[in-house]
């Protein structure tokens, strides 16, 4: 059930995206197109919380990796599986710690890392598991958050964070920076690092002009 | 379209106890066509009181098959893109070699003279038959619960000779839980005077033990919500109780109509031997299970509301799978059915195991290009000996 059309989800080469402003969309989202463009062809790919395995059938069809996924939620796991990629029910510390180590070449956690209890296990897990992880997230020090915060004196809502305080998933707020400095104590090596705010990239002030980052790390 | 049940017999098998059985006969269906690669064939193993007859393919003239949910046109098992095999399990009642059969140098039955089989010995009685089929490779090997067991050992004994293992509410390994289950029933069949230490042929079977044995299975294939939902408290036929010991609920008439029924199709001492296969069986200690250099993908499903094989040892198989870097998927489908799921229950696994057959296909097809090693050039074929049973 690979069966998304080559061509009909246009990536831009990759010259263009380090050149362009733009970086175009994968499946609806910036993100994947960023990653679509890290992940090299016949790769070994873990995706953390794969939701439906969209990105994963993608990679699997259009790259040649051997794809995998986790999910915990049965509806989009079934989905998963019946769109043929080999994803199983779990939660994400479940989802690695039967690996042997570099079972894979990337382990990717996206829009996922402020929403586990234990980011920093999570992380160290996945460069375990993985030679190398891939990390998007939404900036919760983009201007619009703090603008929410310092105005309303509330608990932030923005596009980014749409949700009440008490109905999020997230339960960690990270920034850019935090991020960063977290990686850097860790001893783990940032290798590429991209910064989107819609499907634009942001080169100035990537912590407070950033909507979403996505981050290579490796050891 | 027309089912028929076809046999084979070979000349002699090696058990895993170290007995010799000269000759063994298998009974076995096919539906669909095998493609001319011989890529498409699909093994499917049936659980502890199945046969052959897996499906009926809307043909009229036959009983259903105890699959029909799940295998003929368009169904998860597809009829029209797959081939589909199904054999009844060494030990077994029907048509395969079992206790019953008639020991050619006796010429009386077997009964408990019968070796002890294991599931590893069902399974390579399946892979003679699939050698005289001419396949040298399956897309796939499934089945739910025993069948599943089958489905997991052909990973072990064979894992070079299968594309995918569909393990459907299932175990790696029997548990203290469920040999006890098997024990009881095996006792209650032994305790009928009738059983006569298995000498019954001829006279009259243990109906009594054997009805028992299958009530209390019954009751284990069910859930507590699925027997609240189909019966209830109501009572059967009555308004009131009728402080006697006859049948006042209806619970009580459905085991005993389930255990009556079971006694005109089912051999007592063929329940022992196989209930016996199913406690040996151990794949978490065997060393061959999975190995690593296996290119064998697994779709692994079990069933929330299964107590009797609970989603936690389908979990067990796949943290093993996973631990050997293997190509595993896994599902814990929703059902309130208990252990019968998979038989009843099938919308979602439908869906799971087309996509997964599917993908399975078009990886198989990748890896062997246009000549994909599943068939033996018709010249190498061993000749068939089809028999109508």
């Amino acid at each position: 059930m690979l069966s998304l059309a080559k061509g009909s989800l246009p990536l831009p080469p990759v010259s263009d995206v380090a050149s362009s402003p733009f970086v175009g969309e994968l499946l609806g989202r910036s993100d994947f197109a960023i990653i679509s463009e890290i992940v090299e062809q016949g790769s070994r790919v873990l995706d953390l919380g794969c939701g439906e395995a969209e990105l994963l059938a993608w990679l699997a069809e259009n790259k040649g990796v051997q794809a995998r996924g986790v999910e915990i939620e049965p509806a989009k796991l079934q989905k998963a599986i019946a769109r043929g990629v080999s994803a199983y029910q779990g939660d994400i510390n479940e989802g690695l710690a039967d690996y042997p180590d570099h079972a894979f070449d990337y382990v990717i956690l996206s829009q996922t890392l402020q929403e586990t209890r234990a980011p920093l296990k999570v992380l160290s897990e996945m460069l375990r598991v993985g030679r190398q992880a891939i990390v998007a997230f939404p900036n919760f020090g983009h201007w619009s958050v703090r603008f929410s915060m310092l105005f309303s004196g509330q608990a932030p809502r923005t596009k980014l964070f749409p949700y009440e305080w008490y109905e999020s998933p997230n339960i960690h707020y990270l920034t850019v920076h935090d991020f960063e400095t977290l990686v850097t104590r860790q001893g783990f090596k940032i290798e590429r690092r991209y910064f989107l705010a819609g499907s634009r990239r942001v080169t100035l002030f990537p912590n407070l002009m950033a909507e979403v980052a996505v981050f290579l790390v490796g050891k | 379209m027309s089912v028929q049940m076809q046999s084979v017999s070979f000349p002699t098998i090696a058990l895993e106890s170290g007995a010799v059985l000269s000759p063994v006969e298998i009974a076995y269906e096919t539906y669909g066509t095998l493609n001319p690669a011989g890529s498409n064939g699909i093994l499917i193993l049936h659980a502890f009181s199945g046969d052959a007859h897996a499906a009926s393919l809307g043909d009229e003239t036959t009983k259903p098959g105890w699959w029909d949910s799940m295998i003929g046109p368009g169904k998860a098992f597809d009829t029209d893109q797959y081939f589909i095999i199904c054999s009844n399990v060494l030990g077994g009642c029907q048509g395969t070699s079992g206790p019953q059969s008639v020991n050619p140098q006796t010429n009386a039955p077997y009964a408990m003279t019968f070796p002890v089989i294991t599931i590893a010995d069902m399974v390579r009685l399946q892979k003679l038959l699939i050698d005289s089929l001419g396949i040298t490779k399956l897309l796939a090997v499934a089945g739910g619960s025993m069948g599943g067991m089958q489905a997991l050992q052909w990973a072990a004994s064979y894992p070079e000779m299968t594309c995918a293992v569909i393990p459907i509410a299932t175990t790696a390994r029997h548990s203290a839980q469920q040999i006890a289950f098997n024990e009881v029933a095996r006792q209650s069949i032994m305790a009928d005077p009738d059983w006569n230490a298995g000498n019954y042929y001829g006279g009259s079977q243990p109906a009594r033990g054997l009805a028992i044995a299958r009530m209390v299975g019954h009751i284990t294939y069910m859930s507590d919500d699925s027997m609240r939902e189909k019966f209830g408290r109501r009572l059967r036929e009555k308004e009131k109780f009728g402080f006697d010991f006859s049948v006042d609920f209806e619970v009580e008439s459905y085991l005993r109509y389930r255990g009556s029924q079971f006694v005109g199709r089912f051999d007592a001492n063929s329940y022992l031997y196989i209930t016996k296969a199913e406690d040996y069986f151990d794949l978490l200690s065997t060393p061959s299970f999975a190995p690593e250099t296996a290119d064998v993908r697994f779709l692994v499903i079990s069933f929330t509301s299964d107590w009797l094989y609970p989603s936690y040892q389908s979990q067990e198989i796949v943290r093993v799978l996973r631990r050997r870097n293997m190509d595993v998927a896994y599902c814990d489908l929703q059902s309130n059915y208990g252990h019968d799921a998979f038989l009843v229950d099938v919308a979602e696994q439908t869906d799971v195991v087309r996509g997964f057959l599917a993908s399975t296909m078009k990886l198989s097809a990748v890896k062997f290009g246009n000549r994909t090693p599943g068939l033996v050039e018709p010249s190498e074929r061993k000749p068939t000996v089809a028999a109508g049973v």
